[in-house]
This record gives structure tokens, sequence and C-alpha cells, in this order.
């Protein structure tokens, strides 16, 4: 085992990451740990663009984003963070412009801008062009900017560190403080225990409990799993959005920026359906009604393709110059994936499982609460793995690049000035056994399960029963398919026994989290018996501001079952009305 | 419009999906196993739409979980999975089984040192990206309040190098690479040709200075291989081309 002192440690280099680590090093002595390399994170897989009312090419203002973004969320957003972001916005598009990020460029040299869904002109008229992009790479060009400027910074990473706990303390007034992480060294196989004054997490997402996702293979929500291990809460978990231009069977992103651009999507009649759900903003209503309108058109029956199992986003209205400028790397994948040429033949698309509104709690300072209104000092949270709640039920796109930026900062700078003014916290007694146990139990199993399979049964019942539409029995499925799969997971055993490069092992672990997380998720839903944002319940079709207009706050009890309660959304000057567009 | 949609409609029905068992043969190598490598043949059932990283990852979850490499994004964006199959550099989740015969040869990456079956040490790799200053370099004393005004032809000129994932595919597949590896490699002149030919950027000097030296951009043969691998399409030996044009002309 090896031991590191640091006044800042961050888990994760994806945005959220990086750009906190930006902060933190300027003012503070900083370790960044990844499971990946950070060039590797998801982050660099978004496309469409990052809003910010810079006005560039048309009036806009933050209000008018504010408004967006909060009824986007269906009213669940907290209005406080709402306004940070969006009047942060325009900063971090400033910054990453000056940190070297190649925007696309208006005729007089100013970055362009274009149009996204649920982003609009004062408060619903009509799309707006908000979105600044870089082509349909721009979550690509963000992560490249910010490790680049890492680079430049001399941050320093821990690239292929696994964090897998988490390290409380109590302080001397009795109060539990963040004081460090244990993680697992990939190469070698050794446990290093960093004692640090704060810690951050930026570990992303947890797309992986679905089996239709556009998620990386390592989004398995392993810094929600080690907080939620640690019997701290997981806030709105059972609000997940899928994308509803995911590729046809394959889930692989094909932006929103498509229908921003002009494309249209289509039923097998070939009729522009979106003019019934939304008659004002069509195909570029928020990702939940679209989602919802596709897999409606689909279930009664008017789907494309010999099973009419997905819809058809239609882009040969475009001209081909415009596709090629703006679109390159999705009609790419069109191309690979399913030979389809977008120039001329529509792209078979579905919903895919995309983004986690809810995750850990934290407040607009990035950090982390307890319950509803205490904190855990020299804990914070940014980015997917961070409820704060800016996206409420339903995240606009283009509103997580803007995230992880604006919080990814704000946490950041956070965190270093309070290790500025903090002790060293002491580690608890042996902080290492709960991980070397945890490892050592699976090395050592001789059980007969495989976690190939327990996964795919997981990603199946997930996609079957906790999906665009869920009733209290399809929920109620998933959640004994669960229990039943936690059993079986019980006895897996893996085949690699080595301490090198152990993906077996590491996949193992990631199991156990994914099943953790998605039993919350799915006890969630079922205690939430309305429609809201992207929670839709075909046996309760209405909102239910009455009853339900609160956050969800999960709890782990110590004998493993899930407590629920609920937190006051924060309003600060938009009423909930009736979300029409 | 419905014409097009029953086109697409049909082109679907034809790729009726149908399995095929395909032999995978992999160089393994496990130095707490054993010092040599050793070449393993598995056979599994792939169908047209998989990726050869579909089929990588049923042998791991369904044959021999041992079997080690990298993955991650799975749709040709994060870089992680490049590896040499049937002799050239690609990545597994950008080529299809459609396009792939019943046997495949897969390996690591060529000039990195293994660690373990498919995974090499990226370490030098990224040691010659970061050698080459990959970050803006402004003069701050003229700082915009707003953004850096920047056309889109200016912008226009360095665009194909910024889809760079540094998957390392060109670098490995350069035989100048193979044997002399302090060459900086394809993947670091592509980064430094970024920042080079970008308006904003006034480090030019210093990065031609790095890359004229005795390891930089002069121990380039045209090969081509390295534009052959990208997986992104960048036209790497052109940028390559166009920073030694710079170098030669002191003209960016």
């Amino acid at each position: 085992m090896q031991s590191h002192k640091y006044d800042v440690v961050i888990v994760g280099a994806g945005g959220a990451g990086m750009r906190a680590a930006l902060e933190s090093s300027k003012r503070a002595r900083t370790a960044v740990l990844t499971k990946l390399y950070p060039t590797r994170s998801h982050t660099g897989a978004a496309q469409g663009g990052m809003c910010a009312a810079l006005a560039n090419v048309e009036e806009d203002n933050w209000e008018w984003h504010t408004f967006d973004t909060i009824k986007g969320g269906d009213y669940l957003v907290d209005q406080d963070a709402a306004e940070v972001m969006c009047k942060e916005a325009i900063d971090a598009v400033l910054d990453l412009e000056k940190m070297g990020l190649p925007f696309n460029r208006t005729p007089a040299g100013r970055i362009d801008q274009r149009r996204f869904g649920g982003h609009t002109r004062n408060h619903g008229e009509a799309p707006v062009r908000r979105s600044c992009y870089a082509a349909d790479r721009t979550g690509h060009m963000i992560l490249q900017t910010l490790y680049q400027n890492c680079v430049k910074q001399n941050v320093e990473f821990y690239n292929e560190f696994y964090v897998l706990d988490l390290l409380l303390s109590r302080r001397a007034d009795g109060v539990e403080v963040a004081s460090g992480v244990v993680a697992y060294e990939l190469a070698t196989g050794e446990i290093h225990v960093f004692n640090a004054k704060a810690v951050v997490l930026a570990t992303g997402g947890f797309g992986k409990v679905f089996k239709t996702t556009s998620n990386a293979h390592t989004l398995t929500g392993d810094g929600m799993g080690a907080i939620w291990r640690k019997g701290l809460p997981l806030e709105d978990m059972e609000f997940f959005q899928f994308h509803p231009t995911g590729l046809a069977g394959l889930g692989i992103l094909l932006s929103e920026a498509a229908r921003g651009e002009g494309g249209i999507l289509r039923n097998a009649d070939g009729e522009r359906f979106m003019e019934r759900y939304a008659p004002t903003i069509k195909d570029l209503a928020p990702r939940d009604i679209v989602a919802r309108s596709m897999a409606n058109e689909v279930r009664e029956g008017r789907g494309a393709g010999p099973h009419k199992d997905y819809v058809l986003l239609d882009l040969t209205h475009l001209p081909r110059e415009q596709i090629d400028a703006k679109l390159p790397d999705i009609t790419e994948f069109a191309r690979t994936y399913l030979g389809v040429e977008p120039y001329t033949e529509p792209v078979p698309v579905y919903p895919t499982a995309h983004y986690a509104m809810g995750g850990v709690p934290t407040n607009i300072e990035a950090e982390v609460l307890r319950n509803n209104t205490d904190i855990v000092p020299g804990l914070y949270a940014a980015g997917e793995v961070a409820c704060v709640s800016v996206h409420g039920s339903n995240r606009l796109g283009t509103n997580s690049l803007l995230d992880i930026n604006v919080f990814g900062r704000r946490a950041g700078i956070a965190a270093a000035e309070y290790a500025h003014d903090a002790a060293l916290p002491e580690l608890p007694e042996a902080p290492a056994v709960f991980v070397s146990e945890l490892l050592a139990g699976l090395l050592n199993s001789t059980g007969s399960e495989r976690v190939s399979a327990i996964r795919t049964e997981l990603q199946n019942t997930m996609d079957r029963n906790a999906q665009v539409f869920r009733t209290d029995e399809s929920l109620a499925q998933a959640e004994a398919d669960i229990a039943e799969l936690k059993k079986r997971y019980a006895q897996v055993s893996i085949s690699d026994k080595g301490k090198r490069y152990n993906s077996d092992l590491l996949e193992a672990v990631e199991l156990g989290f994914l099943l953790d997380l998605a039993e919350v998720l799915v006890v969630s839903a079922r205690n939430r018996r309305e429609s809201r944002g992207g929670h839709a319940r075909e046996d309760f079709l209405e909102r239910d501001d009455e009853n339900f207009m609160q956050h969800t706050m999960a709890y782990r009890e110590p004998d493993g079952s899930i407590r629920l309660d609920w937190k006051p959304v924060v309003v600060t000057r938009y009423q909930p009305m009736a979300r029409k567009y | 419009m419905t014409a097009v949609a029953e086109r697409a409609a049909a082109t679907r029905s034809d790729a009726a999906p149908k399995s095929r068992p395909v032999e995978v043969k992999i160089r393994r190598y496990n130095p707490e196993v054993s010092p040599d490598p050793t070449w393993v043949t598995y056979t599994v059932d792939a169908f047209p739409t998989d990726r050869v990283l579909n089929l990588l990852m049923k042998i791991k979850g369904e044959q021999d979980g041992t079997l080690t490499f990298r993955r991650s994004c799975a749709h040709g964006v994060c870089g992680s999975d490049a590896m040499r199959i049937n002799g050239v550099n690609r990545l597994a989740c950008k080529v299809l089984m459609k396009d792939m015969p019943d046997k495949l040869t897969i390996e690591p990456i060529k000039g990195l040192p293994v660690e373990k079956d498919l995974v090499v040490d990226m370490e030098p790799f990224f040691e010659a990206y970061r050698a080459i200053k990959p970050f803006l370099i402004t003069n701050t004393a003229n700082e915009p309040t707003k953004e850096w005004l920047q056309s889109q032809a200016d912008r226009d000129r360095f665009d194909d190098t910024t889809k760079c994932i540094l998957c390392a595919a060109c670098t490995t597949s350069c035989p100048v690479f193979w044997t002399n590896g302090s060459y900086f490699g394809p993947a670091a002149i592509v980064n430094a040709h970024r920042f080079i030919f970008d308006s904003r950027d006034a480090g030019a000097e210093e990065r031609l200075e790095i890359l004229n030296d005795r390891e930089g951009v002069w121990r380039c043969r045209t090969t081509f291989n390295c534009t052959d691998a990208c997986p992104r399409g960048i036209q790497v030996t052109k940028a390559i081309q166009e920073v030694k044009q710079a170098l030669l002309f002191r003209r960016v």
C-alpha cells in the first residue's frame, strides 16, 4: 500500500474534473485521479455545443436561457442554480475560447451560434441561436482544450487509478469531513491511500445500467456508488434522460444539432410527426418530449423499418456543404455503423439512455450535502455525478457542457479555498480495509456467476422496464430482477487473479456499483407517482405539483435497504405552469 | 419523402442479421505468467453489424476473462482501443465484421512497450505530445475582453488537425517510429500543426524550433502509413508537409 498527501484530490478527468483542476492547481497542491487517460473521458463524445447568451448572431440574454432551463426541466430545477449557470455561461464560453478552443465563427469572426432543443427567444416564442459550437465535436474540443491547458499548467495526473472508496473522518468538533480517497492502480494492482483536505468528485454518470445507451463502457457510476456506500444521499435518481436520436439498435449518439441545422424526424409514412406533439418548435422540443413522441409513434404502429421499431432522421433536404461543415462526425457514424448515406437516405434513430439528471446533491458552491441542509465539509461534486440541480427532471441539450464548465470551475475554486484554511484531517483507522476486502472477496470467490451475464440481464430489465415509459408494474418487475441479480452477484467470480491491468476485476467492481444505482433509480421512480420531464408514468400521466414538486432524496440504511425522503425545490422567480412547446 | 422512407426500410430488411463463426487469433502477453508472448485463437460468433470490439468483449465475457484491452466510448471518439487488426492499425470499435474475413489476427500497436495483451505503455507517446507545447500561446498584453476574433477561413486552416483523438494509431504505424522510438512521431506533429496554423497563436517559432530537432519532422519519410491509419480521416502526411514547408520558409 502506498500513501500520498495532497491539499485537493479530484476524482475524474473529464470536463468537470479538468476544469476544476485548472482552478485548484493554481491555488493548492492538487492531484487528479482518473480510471482512464484524461482524453478518453466521455465529455469528448458530446457533439452539439454549449449554450450561452452571447447574442453574437441574434438578440438573447441569460434570463431567457434561465427560463428555458427551468421550463425544460419541468420546474424541478433549483432556480438559484440555474441563474448562476446561465449568468456564468457567457464567461465560461469566453474562457474556453481564450484557452484555445476553436469555435466555429460568424462572418465577423466572433463565436458562431446555432439552434438547439428547448432554447428559445423571449420565453418560448421561437427557437433562438444560443449554442456555441465547434462542428459536431464540441465536447471533443472542450476535452482537448482543457487537457492542453492542464499540460500547460503542469497539473499532476494519476492515470488509470480507479477510486473505490471515499474516506470520511470525524473532526474534533464531531463533524464528519472528507479526508481522502482509496484508489486501485490498474497497472500494478497496488492500493493507494490519498489523504487530502478536500475531495472533488467528477466521475460522470452511470448510463451502463441500460442496454441501449450513448454512454461509454466506463460510465458505471463509481463516484455515486462510492458515496452511496458511505450512507450519503443521492438525489432525483429516477430522472434519466433518453436522447431521441440514437442510431437505431446501437444507441450511438446523433447530435440534436442535426435538428438544430434543420433535420426533421419522420415516421414510416414520411410524416413530420413532431408537428402534432409540439406545434410551435416541433423537432426542437426538449428531449423528453421528442423521445416520448418517437416511442409513441413506434408503439402506435407508425415506426419505420422491417420491424417498425424506429423512426427516421431526415437530412436529405440539407445542402451537402452544410452537412459536411456542421455535422461531419455524426453523418460518418451513420455511414460506418448503419451503412446509411445521410445525403440521400434518412437515418434510422430511436431513443438512447443518455444522461443522469440526478446524482450527488450539492449546493451552488458545489459542496456535497449530507441531508437537505447540511454539507460534508471538504467534499465537492460537479458535472454529471452531481445534482445541483440545474437540470431538474429533464436537461436541455448543451447544458451539460455548460454545467461541467461552470460548476467544475466553482468546485475547483471552492475546494482549493477550503483547503487553504483547513488542516489535513486524520485518516480513519485502517483506511484501506474496505477496498482490500472488496477486492480480495472478488479475487478469492469460487462462485459460478459471470460478470457479463449479470450485467447483460441488468441492462435488459432496465431497458424493458425503466426506459421512456414506466408503470408501477414495470418498475416492480425491474426491482425484483435487480434483487435477484444482487443475490447472484454475491456468487460472482473472475478468471483473472493477477495484479497487472486486471480489467476483469475492475469490471466486477463496476457491476457492483451499477446494481446499486439501478436499484436506487427504480425505487425512486416507483415512489414518484406522477409524470414529469424524463420520468413518464403511464399510470400517472399528469404532473402533480401539489404532491411531487420536490426532489427525491434516497438514503442507504445500514441494513442495505433504501429510505426515501423529499427536498424542497428552490423557486426564485418562475412559478410552475403548463409545459407546452 | 415516403419513397425515401421505404427505400431505407428496404435496405434495412436486406441486411437480415445472420451470424457466422470467426477465428480470432490474439497475441497474448502477461509477464506475470510468462516472459514470452503467445498466440491464442478463439472462435466466436460474429454478426455483420458487430464491431471487432464486440468480439473482444464476447471473448472476455464468455470465454476468457483474462484477455486485456482498453476500451471506452466504443464509437471512435475516445481513442482507447487502437490495435493492429490483420496487420493494420485500427480502432477496434470502428471496424465492422461485415467488412472482415473469417479470420482475424489482433496484436497490440507497435513501437510502444507492451504491458499486457493489447495494452501498451502510452507514456512515451504522451511525452512526445507534451514536448511540442500543445496549448495556445498568446500575447496576453493585448488580450480582448470578449473572444479573440478569427475569420472562418483562418479557422479552417487547422480544422483537420483539431480532430485528433490521441489514439496513437498513426505514430505506431510509422516505420521511422518503430526503428527510432525517440522520433516525435506523426501525432505530436499533427498537434503542433493544430497550433502553428492557428491565427490566434504566437508560439509557432518555439514549436518549429522543437520540430527542427534531430528527432523532429525531418525524420518523416512520407510513407503515408499514418494517413492510412488515422481513424479520424486526418490528412496526417499533408499536415507534416505543411510543417516542413513552414520550417523551410519560416512562414506559416
